[in-house]
Order: structure tokens, then sequence, then C-alpha cells
């Protein structure tokens, strides 16, 4: 058994490791693009605007209907689609540019994040006290003041515990990323599996290391709630 | 892109797939729900020490991606070939279907336990109390009271859940079973057509709209004794 986990040229320990690491770049990167989305479908669906908010609805409806996987395709085949049409249209003799699996991976489950997350958002702002707005605008602050001091910190706090879920859902689904051939966790494992004939052992091996991440993750976000509510008196 | 061309010829293939991702996502989620009761009253009302293998169980379910818990399952099940070849489950554990169905069911049963277990807990004591003094004995309280509560409070994250296992059922597609997922990737791979991905969009979509609306039905059944417009429970409110 311990052969099997070794550092270097026999065993699989180290290649584990590589795939862990590309599994946590993905899952970061994917955050923070997803945050970035739901930020601004947030925004859209709280608009003032009847357009804007149609489409925010319509962006975190569709998106939290459909498979992850089938995003991942769509997103990784379409796109790859779309640059051999547009490199046959710019340039017909040369090959196309491969489309990387990373990048797929981060804009779909981005994607994803964003729809799930714009909902957590939206309800974070929804459910701040407007005459706290008020109070800072009276005092002089400007938009952005009011914003940055007031209205994120508070819907941070609300927010948090259902961003928190929706990471480890991210971490778990990062590992569909493998089915189109970018070298993670999962991946590496498959290779392994190939090499050494022994699935349990190794899927199980894999399912252990993400489970790690996941009881890791709960407990940072727990010091994160704790963090965010220290202004809070417990009545 | 010709979305008329490939409905009009893949679309018994694409019907094919409808029917084997309801067939995984119904069954799954049903034999999920015939276990997660027990689950759900263990998990409340068994002693706390006799409880660590299934609070393991569901952490465990929770924490890892349903991907390598099927490929534990499918492939994993491979390395134990001999001694299920003795046992006679080697035929159950060869079909992707199965082992598909299998991780299902483990998987969701865990989830729904936890849903179910948060409604018996919102379950008012008061009720239970009322219900001893009335003479019920302790399996009539559960099957009068506890669960018909619990299961009405618990009823729109139970639709949530079969509704992610719907999602999650196009994994299958990954270990060979041709579901809605699968036809897709087929149909894709044949004709290099993207709206084959926006006919499986419109698919998946079209399955949640009518899920959420029979829920919805289902739910609106169940409550109709407590809803606005009963007299009966109003004059009881305003009563005290």
């Amino acid at each position: 058994m311990r052969e099997l986990f070794a550092f270097g040229e026999t065993g699989w320990g180290d290649e584990l490791l590589a795939g862990l690491a590309v599994t946590l770049q993905l899952g970061v990167a994917a955050l923070l693009l997803g945050l970035l989305i739901g930020f601004a479908v947030a925004w859209a669906s709280l608009s003032r605007h009847l357009v804007l908010r149609c489409a925010g609805f319509a962006y975190s409806t569709i998106m939290r209907g459909l498979p992850e996987l089938l995003t991942l395709f769509v997103v990784y085949n379409g796109i790859g689609l779309l640059i051999n049409k547009l490199s046959a249209f710019v340039s017909p003799d040369s090959a196309s540019p491969e489309f990387s699996p990373f990048a797929a991976g981060v804009l779909a489950l981005g994607m994803v994040f964003g729809a799930f997350s714009s909902e957590v958002l939206r309800g974070a702002f929804n459910s701040l006290d407007p005459g706290q707005s008020e109070a800072g605008k009276a005092v002089g602050m400007n938009t952005r003041q009011v914003f940055m001091r007031i209205k994120l910190p508070q819907a941070w706090r609300f927010a948090l515990p259902g961003l928190g879920n929706l990471w480890i859902n991210l971490l778990k689904d990062t590992a569909l990323v493998s089915i189109i051939a970018l070298n993670d966790l999962m991946r590496m494992t498959k290779v392994a599996v190939g090499a050494t004939k022994q699935p349990f052992t190794f899927y199980l091996a894999a399912a252990l290391i993400y489970w790690a991440l996941c009881v890791l993750s709960e407990f940072g976000l727990d010091r994160l709630e704790k963090r965010a509510n220290r202004g809070i008196v417990n009545r | 892109m010709d979305p008329l061309y490939i409905i009009t010829n893949y679309g018994p293939r694409f019907l094919d797939g409808l029917l084997m991702t309801l067939q995984l996502t119904g069954l799954g989620a049903l034999m999920a729900g015939l276990l997660s009761p027990f689950l759900a009253l263990a998990r409340t009302s068994a002693p706390v020490a006799a409880q660590w293998p299934l609070r393991l169980y569901i952490s465990f379910i929770r924490g890892t991606p349903l991907l390598v818990q099927l490929f534990l399952v499918y492939y994993g099940s491979g390395q134990f070939r001999p001694l299920l070849q003795d046992w006679g489950l080697w035929n159950f554990f060869r079909d992707p279907f199965n082992c598909a169905l299998f991780t299902f069911v483990v998987n969701s049963t865990a989830y729904q336990t936890e849903i179910l277990r948060g409604g018996l807990m919102g379950v008012d004591n008061r009720e239970i109390e009322a219900a001893r003094a009335v003479g019920m004995s302790r399996f009539r309280i559960l099957q009068r009271v506890s669960f018909p509560h619990a299961y009405r409070i618990a009823w729109p994250a139970l639709g949530n859940e079969v509704i992610l296992l719907m999602k999650a059922s196009a994994l299958a597609s990954v270990v060979t079973v041709f579901d809605l997922m699968g036809r897709t990737r087929q149909v894709f791979s044949r004709t290099f057509d993207f709206s084959s991905y926006l006919w499986a969009a419109l698919i998946y979509l079209f399955i949640t709209v009518v899920f959420v609306f029979l829920w919805r039905q289902a739910e609106l059944y169940m409550t109709r004794h407590i809803r606005a417009g009963n007299t009966v429970t109003q004059g009881k409110q305003h009563h005290g």
C-alpha cells in the first residue's frame, strides 16, 4: 500500500499531488470569476430597469436548471467550434488554436457559481435595512462609500453561509473537468488506476482527499463567519 | 447549426435518453425516499453513540464528488470481482445502469435523510405531547403527527433535492449509460452540430419546469387544511 502512494518514480503520490494543485487552481479561479458574475447578475436582478431584471432572472434560472456537465460541454465544445470558425475565417491555412480545458472549466464552473451566488447575494442585499443606507447618505457619504462601508460588510455577513455551501459544491464539481481531459486530481487518479489496476484503492484515496478539502473548507468558513459576525451581539 | 435537422433525425434518440433520465431520477429518488425516513428517525432518536456510523456516511457522501462515488462503485467493484462473483453480486455491478442507480440511491439517501431530519426537528414538541396525552402509541404518533408534519416542512427542500438528482443523473453518461446527456453526446459526436446541446438544455429545463409545477401541486394538496381560506383553521387561530 505504501509504495502505491509513494512520491517519485514508483509511486503515485506526487502525481496525485500535482492533480490536487490543478483542482485547487481551478476551484479558486472559478470562485473569483463566479463571484464577479454573481455580483453582476445580482445587481441586474435588483436593478430598476425591467430589461435588466428579466435578464438577471433568465440567467440565474436557466443556469441553475441545467446539469453542470451539460454546461461544461456547451462551453468546451461551443467555444471550440467558435474558435475553429473564427480561425478558418481569419487565416484559413494555419491550424486553429486549441481551446484549453482549464479555461473551459473555469468559465463553465464560474458561470454555474455565478448563477447560484447571484441568488444568495440578491437575498443578502435585499435583507439590508434601507434606513442604514439613508443614515449613511445623511452623514454625507457618497454612493460608493455607502456601498463599501455599509451595504457590503452587512451583505457579506448574510451571504457567507450560502456562499460557503456553494464553494463546497464548486470544489466537488471540479471533478467534472476530468471528463474533458484536464489533469486534475480526478484524472490523475484515473491514470494511476489504469497503471496499477487498483480502481477501488485509488478512487477511495481521491474521495478521501476531496473529503478532507471539504472538511477543511467547512472549518475555514466557520472562522470566516465568526469574524464576519464579530460586531454582532448575541441576544 | 441546424436545429430542425437535428430534432427530425435524432428526435427518437433524445426521447429515448429522456426516458432513461426520468427512470434513473425517478427510481433513485423513490428508493432513497423509502430509506430516508428510517435513517432520519435514527438520526433524531437513536443514542448519540450509535449515530456515528450514520454521521460518517452522511459526511462522506456530502464531502465527495458524485463522480468519485460513481467511479468507486462502477470501476472500484472490479477490484473485488472474485469476491463479488462468489456472492453472486458480480452481474449486478457489471451493469453500468445498476451502478449508476445504486450510487444515486446511496447519494440521495444521505441528502434526503438530512432534509427530513430538519423536518422532524421542526415539529413542535407540544404536538407530540398532545398526541401522547390523547393516548397514541409511539408508532401512531410517528405515523399521524411527526412524519406528516415533518414532510410538510421538508417538502420544498426535498423537491430541490430531486431536481439536483435529476441534474446529477447526467453523470451516468460518463459510465456509458445512454441517458439524455449520453444521447446528446452521441448525437454531437456524429454531427458536430452545436444545436444538439441546445435541444438537451431545452429538454432539461422542460423537465425541471414540469416537475416544479407538479411538486407545488402536491404541496398545495398536503397543506390544504392549514391554508388561508379554510374557515375552520382561521377560527381556531382567532381563539388562540
